[in-house]
């Protein structure tokens, strides 16, 4: 039996993602069975119209499920693959990183198509969040590839004399990439680029939660990369579970910390090394001496306008004085319709919420009997598009549920203190966060808040930004996460730093070689201290 | 002995101590450094004592591995350490008008470092500079293996260094457990990889970030460099008499095995008729003395066990290949090992060594010296480990590089604020191309766009 019409354009107007669940009945040889969406996401199809009953129909071709058994002889080829040398040349590096570029030119509309499916994300926030991102570091290494995989020339001492030294990057071998579903092609092509630079093999397993840009990565990475040492491995926690039972030189995860802990406990099994990008509850401290104007739209910028709050260094909560509040949330009604009209729900230019799942956490999250009360701009739903409003709370109590978890909404808490130095203890009190945000013009204020504050990265009077620098480390601290990439920190992140040392077979001291004496430990100490005048003297016997 | 409770509130203490900020000081590192200077001058007869007493060390052995060398990494972390401590200025496009990003490094917090027996005051101390110029606090945990150095370390740094940042706490396996529960900002561990695996799994319930500093087989090629391997063969038995003289047992300048059960896996090393019959130069075990006189062992069965484990002891096998170059094979068949030594003046099998293989360090003409230099990084890759530190790498293993950007009120590029529209998105597509002429021409509407899919 095969999948009628009727059926395939009700499947081709769902474009809200893994949210909705979608069965039919579907007879493939003799056996019936009921498919979820989720499946679909892995299947392909083939069109056979026929001429008798002027349909067209589809056969289903389901793509092999990957197994324990699958995943270790996807790593074992890869091995094979990198233990050929292939992947370490700089040609190949350079091939596959201008396909890369090639492929971001030409299938732009398809991507921007799929994160508007499985995001409803704007086209201008895709692009300027994702693939122009994409597109820069994949022109940053193709510019200095060649600058970073020169060795470094380190300066020796008298302790080695005579010897000169190097520090050689070397691919680590085959690495591992697991991105999640709020910027799913930015966070899977980021580190990718960053480990293809390094002269490794990868395999990328995008999140099952935004199918459509898995879809379209598998499909992409097969027709424009070189298959023999890049692959894509779609699918969901059975898939993970056998790819990360198998040894990698290096994995990237970024998501939650929960699955960072899985991650980092299967790493430790094979002493793989991981760089785990987390989240947090990131604080934006509002000061009273700043341009409100300016610092609202960048607060707005770092919350609403960036995946409608679900992103990892988007502002989680701001926290401002008793006096300074009613200001700053008449100045952020005030944008916010600016930015999204008068009725935010029926903004094209707002995402939704990535899943029903994720509705109904922050739905509870506003229910709560702590903060309901606390709402004092929005709070608007709409369950069957997965939208909810900008929604401001106003001093919420600390142990309620939402200023306990990472929010990753469009739920923006405002707590207020007396004075805008107690709202240090309050971020300290909290695990370290991914990115912490100040608006101030106090100079002291700045000061003491990167002194006392730590977090994975910081920025002073504005939101998001810093990441988009390369020259600065993305990463966190603490449950915030471990390790860093962008710019050339990507090409280190997945490359060992071998040492280097040459010695010459001339002046060979023989004060280190036993029999031991008190004047060779003289020498010794001379020598090792690097300290030329007390090695004179002790040569000439003091 | 500390009980859980004990522990837990000494740590809490400690952690408290470090957020009231003394320890970032630059002048309360300094003291530290400083102490630890003092320490090994003033305590190094003892620390000789302790040496010889747990290991059989030489003095002058100990000098050179072990005093001198921490000396030296002492004297450059107080030179350095302002240098260190000061941010880096991070480069930044020119759209970015009025902005300023630096990269800040901070301490961690609270670190465990815990340290193996082999050089228990140079694997303890190595890292606890590096921890203590970056600003943290730290519990050392020394190997119960070597109880003198251990009782040593835990009395000479409560005397000479901060009691409310610096705690050494004893103990074996057990202690070492209870430490892993803990939560902690970093760990840093040396020893074996079956331990390191236990360590690494504990640090995923904090996600603590670890080093390892592991071993392996590090191999040392040796080129023909005019004499056959037989030749040699015989240099190397000259020469370990003229170090060790006629009878090494005598001599005080070759180390003792650390105990009973690491001597009979040694002993059992070269049980196998095969191993036996390979061995060309010594064998001799002595158990009640803890000693086993330098071995040589020509072409071992590749599968017996001194083959296959990490021999850490004094039997050095030798394998002969039919060229030099397949050692390259030989060592990529066997896991990433912590460094890889070869002798040699020809600069293709140099270059090949350093291209075709992988380690945690090569070193040419010479072996362990590389652990001198404190511009290369000290680390393994693979089963070796991962992480490493010396010189600065030490200050940065134990410090978070903090990011920061600061921006001015003053310019804003208003275009990346919905509403959306096609003109912002073509400002924006010159800004990311840093297309500074493109973004006139846009503003000046002289520049034609391409068609976008829908979603805009």
């Amino acid at each position: 039996m095969n999948i009628s019409m009727e059926l395939l354009r009700n499947f081709s107007s769902v474009g809200a993602g893994a949210s909705r669940e979608f069965s039919y009945p579907f007879t493939r040889k003799t056996k019936q069975r009921q498919l979820s969406f989720v499946y679909l996401s892995r299947t392909s199809y083939s069109f056979k119209s026929c001429s008798a009953t002027l349909s067209l129909t589809a056969e289903v071709e389901e793509k092999p499920k990957l197994d324990v058994d699958k995943a270790a002889l996807l790593a074992r080829e890869l091995r094979k693959t990198f233990n050929s040398g292939r992947t370490t040349n700089y040609e190949w590096r350079m091939s596959q990183l201008k396909s890369i570029e090639k492929m971001l030119e030409e299938k732009e509309n398809d991507i921007t198509e799929a994160l508007y499916k499985d995001l409803s994300k704007p086209g201008l926030e895709a692009f300027v969040a994702e693939i122009s991102q994409v597109k820069s570091s994949c022109k940053l290494a193709l510019k200095e590839l060649s600058r970073w995989m020169i060795p470094e020339k380190v300066k020796t001492s008298l302790t080695t004399y005579p010897s000169s030294a190097e520090i050689v990057s070397e691919p680590l071998g085959v690495v591992l990439v697991i991105s999640t579903w709020n910027f799913p092609f930015l966070l899977s092509l980021d580190p990718v680029i960053g480990a293809i630079s390094a002269g490794n093999a990868v395999v990328l397993k995008p999140s099952e939660i935004s199918p459509a840009t898995s879809l379209l990565l598998s499909n992409l990475v097969e027709e424009y990369l070189d298959q023999s040492a890049i692959r894509v491995v779609e699918g969901s926690v059975d898939e993970t579970t056998a790819l990360l039972e198998q040894k990698w030189d290096k994995i990237l995860y970024t998501g939650s910390a929960r699955v960072g802990r899985i991650v980092m406990a299967a790493a430790a099994k094979h002493l793989t090394p991981v760089i785990l990008e987390l989240g947090g509850k990131c604080p934006s401290v509002v000061d009273s001496n700043i341009n409100l104007q300016v610092a609202v739209r960048r607060i707005i910028y770092g919350k609403w306008a960036c995946n409608n709050g679900q992103a990892c260094i988007g502002v989680d909560y701001i926290i401002t004085t008793k006096d300074f509040a009613p200001k700053l949330i008449d100045a952020l009604r005030y944008e916010l319709e600016q930015f999204f009209g008068k009725d935010p729900m029926e903004s094209k230019d707002m995402s939704r919420i990535v899943s029903s799942s994720h509705f109904a956490r922050l739905a509870s999250l506003m229910d709560d009997d702590l903060v309901s009360d606390k709402i004092v701009l929005g709070g608007q739903r709409d369950v069957n598009q997965l939208k909810i409003a900008p929604t401001i709370l106003l001093d919420v109590p600390e142990d309620a549920q939402i200023m306990q978890e990472e929010i990753f909404g469009p739920l923006m808490p405002i707590l207020t203190v007396e004075k805008l130095e107690d709202s240090f203890k309050i971020i300290q009190s909290k695990p370290k966060p991914l990115a912490a945000y100040l608006f101030t013009d106090d100079e002291q204020l700045k000061k003491n808040f990167v002194q006392n504050i730590s977090s994975g990265g910081m920025l002073i009077n504005d939101t998001i930004l810093h990441v988009a620098t390369d020259g600065l480390p993305f990463g966190g601290v603490g449950e915030s996460g471990m390790g860093s990439y962008h710019g050339k920190f990507s090409f280190d992140a997945f490359s060992h730093k071998k040492a280097v040392l040459y010695r010459s077979f001339n002046a060979d001291a023989s004060i280190r070689y036993p029999p031991y004496t008190t004047q060779k430990q003289r020498l010794l100490k001379a020598v090792i201290n690097g300290d030329i005048v007390s090695l004179i003297l002790a040569l000439i016997g003091r | 002995m500390e009980t859980w409770r004990d522990l837990e509130r000494d740590l809490e203490d400690m952690r408290e101590y470090y957020r009231h900020g003394k320890t970032k000081e630059a002048s309360w590192r300094k003291s530290q450094l400083k102490g630890l200077l003092t320490l090994l001058k003033e305590k190094e007869g003892d620390i000789f004592k302790a040496l010889k007493q747990d290991l059989g060390k030489h003095h002058v052995e100990a000098f050179r591995d072990e005093i001198g060398t921490l000396t030296k990494t002492v004297n450059t972390a107080l030179e350095s350490l302002k240098d260190w401590m000061s941010s880096k200025t991070a480069k930044l496009p020119r759209i970015a008008l009025q902005t300023s990003a630096e990269i800040v490094p901070e301490p961690l917090g609270l670190v465990l470092i815990i340290s193996s027996w082999n050089f228990p005051f140079g694997l303890s101390l190595e890292p606890m500079i590096g921890a203590l110029a970056a600003g943290n606090t730290v519990v050392l945990k020394p190997s119960e293996l070597a109880p003198a150095c251990a009782s040593l370390l835990a009395n000479a740094i409560s005397t000479y260094l901060d009691n409310k940042a610096v705690k050494v706490i004893q103990g074996g396996p057990s202690v070492g457990e209870q430490l892993l529960q803990q939560r902690w900002d970093k760990i840093f561990f040396t020893g074996s990889a079956h331990v390191g695996r236990i360590v690494m799994s504990a640090a995923v319930k904090h996600l603590t970030p670890v080093t390892l500093e592991l071993g392996g087989k590090c191999p040392a090629v040796l080129d023909s460099l005019s004499s056959s391997w037989d030749m040699k063969v015989e240099l190397m038995k000259n020469i370990i008499k003229e170090m060790f003289g006629e009878n090494p047992k005598e001599s005080h300048s070759i180390a003792r095995i650390i105990n009973k059960q690491h001597l009979l896996r040694l002993k059992n090393l070269l049980k196998d008729p095969h191993v036996d019959a390979s061995i060309v130069y010594g064998g001799s075990v002595d158990e009640d003395n803890l000693f086993i006189e330098p071995t040589i062992l020509v072409d071992p069965p590749l599968q017996a066990a001194i083959m296959t484990d990490e021999v850490f002891g004094p039997l050095l096998p030798i394998i002969t290949l039919e060229k030099i170059e397949d050692s390259v094979q030989f060592i990529n068949s066997r896991p990433k090992a912590l460094a890889i030594y070869c002798f040699t003046k020809n600069k293709t099998l140099q270059r090949m060594m350093i291209s075709e293989t992988s380690s945690g360090s090569v070193t040419f003409n010479d072996t362990i010296i590389q652990y001198a230099a404190d511009t290369l990084p000290f680390g393994g890759v693979g089963e070796s480990g991962f992480g490493r530190y010396h010189g600065k790498f030490s200050f940065d293993t134990f410090s978070h590089e903090k990011a920061i950007t600061r921006r001015s009120f003053l310019t804003d590029l208003w275009f990346r604020f919905p509403p959306w529209n096609n003109y912002k998105l073509q400002l924006l597509e010159s800004a990311f191309n840093y297309d500074y002429l493109g973004l006139v021409l846009v503003i000046l509407g002289l520049k034609r766009h391409r068609q976008r899919s829908a979603g805009i």
